[in-house]
């Protein structure tokens, strides 16, 4: 055994024997299979630091793509004593886990109230994460059978909002906002955490969720809201944030 | 019809009495569906009578004159008496212009009687009639490109998506998929359009995860998969949505541009997009009748009920939502070759047998339905992002389709749930199929399981358990509409008072009269 694997934080790829460095990629180039084209992807190939490269299989698709498997061996290493990740701040949780915490927590289920407010009429955001259909291959969290989703789609007043999420004992409010002109989404946002605030006592206000696509993540608190979630958000990222919050602060 | 028997040899004393469930728990929807119109029946009317285009904001004129006919008379005698009476009382030259002086607060409508209502009718029913003359039109059309090009070179056809949200992108995508191989293009919609009650205007460059479905997108989409049809020298078909609040609407656009197929599921709409179960039902028969006589292939939704549910465990749901969709279809007027049933390959790889268990599943679709063209769904659900795996998978998926005759071939993508396809993926995934009907495409002759053993029994065994189901349905005090609405199907309770687009759902009254389902009817 050499000295970087024994060291254990600096390592290069393996492929059949310690130390090798070797690697396997695909990709396609747009122009016609020829013998320059099988260069063309060896050169690529050098370049992301695979020397040599072989280009195992090249094909044509069409008259004007090729496609490439290359492998070989990479010249970089790794030093994982660097390496640096941002942990997400909650638990990612199944439905069946997600199920399982509020029932054993709440012994009830969970009530979200959604809404699209202000003029925007575009339900895409809040039905991706509401409807069973869902989002990127995730369920929504009409699936979940501990929540109790209330979609009240699109066009809602603030004020309907408020007395909606009262009416249904809402555990959890959350907000699509799709159209931005002139902020109208960040408007929208402080004018329903504003009325959130004056009609409810602070510890029994509902957790206060926005998203949509044009929202900064860090602005939660600049906004009143509890958490705003960004483009490409899906149903299970929402679901365990709210077991997270709500269950989790419980049972402290 | 000569009689089938299918390679399970399922008893037909048990298909017999599957089916009769199937209609038993079916009439009673058809019934009510026909007391009932919806404010997308009575558009899609209004758009068969030639009438197009948005106001400034937008807003279809269909929509615009909709609802001020409905503010003066109702909804419940039509749209079609108060039109056409204002039109004959002068009020307008033409439909475009009256909806202008209505959306304007200048026309009062009315409901006429007697001899004013008698002529009201019959140019209603000329100006409608001329909707679906055009709609009869364009089906000859396809018979004739089909003659003269050529169509698919086997079975199933190669069924490719597009969807960038931008038809302008979209076009030369699905012109080059055609190009690789590609039977039938399906342009996937913007996210969310099922939930509009309203179809958007001309052209669109802009879409979620998908591209808008209009009748302009329909007709620039068409006229460019017929300059294939003509490279190729093989009709390419197109695919679109009939499904959400608007299917009454979008079945009459895709009939008058030539669109040859559309997803259309009897309770999609209810269980996965809270569409009230009333408006579902009532829009869905009638876009039914609207495909029926345009001589397009429906698509069902079976696929979806297994990306919610355990694949073995609700097997049997698919079973019985086939056997409602083939008795609502067939109630509507759409025949056998029209009837693309879903099914999909979604069973955990994990699970012992999973192999010999889809085969059962897609072969006991096959053997209860021998002559509707099925639609064979790829794996979703256990598509990991592992693309070596998922590529296997794929490679199963394709021979389940080869050994059990498949109509119509969703391409699966190992990348499926990593990136929206790429160049590379379609065409190794392409290449995975054509390896396996090159292969094994004629395996079938060969094969036939063993009459007592796991794949016939596992079939039989399904096909009981929906069997069940149907009888729990019955069970119900309103049969199917309270089976929905207490949760039989998955885990989605949808009470028939309650959803989406159930503000815009009327009972008939003694007067109502649509000149588009009076046609329809009669076919």
């Amino acid at each position: 055994m050499n000295k970087q694997a024994s060291d254990g934080h600096i390592i290069r790829p393996y492929g059949d024997t310690t130390g090798d460095g070797m690697v396997q990629v695909s990709f396609t180039l747009p122009m016609p299979h020829s013998k320059v084209a099988e260069g063309a992807a060896a050169q690529l190939a050098n370049k992301m630091g695979i020397d040599p490269a072989m280009v195992v299989h090249a094909k044509a698709m069409g008259p004007d793509f090729t496609f490439f498997v290359v492998y070989g061996r990479v010249n970089h290493l790794v030093d994982v004593s660097k390496v640096e990740v941002v942990e997400r701040d909650y638990p990612l949780l199944s439905p069946k886990e997600a199920n399982a915490a509020i029932k054993r927590a709440l012994r009830r289920r969970l009530t979200v109230v959604g809404a699209c407010i202000g003029t925007d009429a575009h339900t895409v955001g809040i039905d991706a994460i509401l409807n069973i259909k869902g989002f990127a291959g995730e369920k929504g969290l009409e699936y979940y059978r501990e929540l109790k989703v209330v979609n009240l789609g699109a066009q809602v007043s603030v004020p309907q909002l408020v007395e909606r999420a009262r009416a249904e004992k809402a555990d959890a409010v959350l907000v699509s906002q799709v159209v931005t002109q002139r902020d109208a989404h960040l408007l929208n946002t402080r004018e329903m955490s504003a009325a959130f605030r004056e009609s409810y006592p602070a510890d029994k206000r509902p957790l206060l969720i926005v998203g949509g696509p044009r929202f900064d993540e860090g602005a939660a608190a600049d906004l009143g809201v509890d958490r705003v979630f960004g483009r490409g958000t899906t149903p299970g990222e929402v679901a365990s944030y709210l077991v997270h919050q709500l269950v989790e602060r419980k049972a402290s | 019809m000569t009689r089938h028997v299918g390679k399970l040899e399922l008893d037909p004393q048990t298909v017999k009495q599957a089916r009769a469930l199937a209609r038993k728990a079916g009439r009673p929807i058809v019934t009510m569906a026909k007391k009932h119109t919806t404010v997308a029946v009575e558009r899609a009317t209004l758009r068969l009578a030639g009438l197009q285009g948005a106001d400034a904001e937008g807003t279809p004129w269909v929509n615009r004159l909709l609802d001020v006919v409905r503010a003066d008379t109702g909804l419940e005698h039509g749209v079609a008496l108060p039109v056409w009476d204002a039109l004959l009382r002068g009020e307008a030259d033409d439909l475009p212009t009256l909806a202008q002086k209505a959306s304007a607060g200048s026309v009062r409508f009315r409901l006429p009687e007697g001899k004013d209502a008698e002529r009201a009718r019959k140019a209603s029913a000329r100006q409608v009639g001329r909707g679906i003359k055009l709609i009869d039109t364009r089906r000859v059309e396809r018979d004739r490109m089909i003659k003269r090009h050529g169509d698919a070179p086997r079975q199933p056809w190669i069924y490719l998506i597009v969807a960038t949200g931008d038809i302008y992108e979209d076009i030369p995508q699905a012109q080059q998929a055609a190009r690789e191989g590609a039977d039938v293009i399906a342009v996937i919609r913007s996210t969310g359009q099922s939930l509009l009650d309203f179809v958007p205007e001309g052209a669109t460059r802009e879409g979620f995860a998908g591209t808008y479905a209009t009748q302009e997108n329909f007709r620039l989409m068409r006229a460019a998969l017929d300059e294939s049809s003509k490279e190729l020298g093989r009709y390419v078909r197109l695919t679109n949505y009939a499904s959400g609040l608007c299917m009454p609407e979008i079945a009459a656009l895709a009939g008058m541009e030539r669109l040859d197929m559309m997803l259309n599921d009897s309770m999609y709409g209810i269980l996965f997009r809270d569409i009230n179960p009333v408006r579902t039902f009532v829009d869905q028969r009638f876009s039914r009748q609207v495909h029926a006589r345009a001589g397009i292939i429906i698509n069902t939704g079976e696929d979806n009920y297994l990306t919610t549910a355990d694949a073995v465990e609700a097997a049997h749901t698919v079973t019985t939502s086939q056997l409602l969709n083939e008795y609502f279809a067939k109630e509507a007027g759409l025949e056998d070759w029209q009837l693309g049933l879903g099914h999909a390959f979604e069973i955990d790889p994990n699970v012992p047998d999973s192999f010999r268990l889809e085969l059962a599943h897609a072969m006991l679709a096959r053997d209860l339905f021998p002559n509707a063209p099925l639609k064979w769904m790829p794996p979703t659900r256990h598509m990991t992002g592992d693309v070596f795996q998922g590529y296997l998978l794929d490679g199963f998926f394709n021979l389940v389709g080869a050994l059990t005759g498949q109509g119509i071939l969703l391409v699966g993508m190992m990348t499926e749930a990593v990136v929206t396809p790429w160049l590379s993926d379609r065409d190794l995934a392409l290449q995975n199929v054509r390896y396996v009907m090159n292969a094994a495409g004629n395996l079938h002759e060969d094969f036939r399981p063993q009459p007592d053993g796991f794949i016939a029994n596992r079939a039989r065994q399904v096909l009981g358990e929906s069997v069940d189901l149907m009888h729990q349905i019955l069970d119900h005090e309103h049969g199917l509409l309270d089976a929905i609405a207490d949760g039989t199907f998955g885990l989605m309770k949808r009470p028939a008072d309650a959803g989406r687009g159930l503000e815009g759902v009327a009972k008939k009254s003694s007067a109502y009269y649509n000149p588009a389902s009076e046609i329809l009817e009669a076919q």
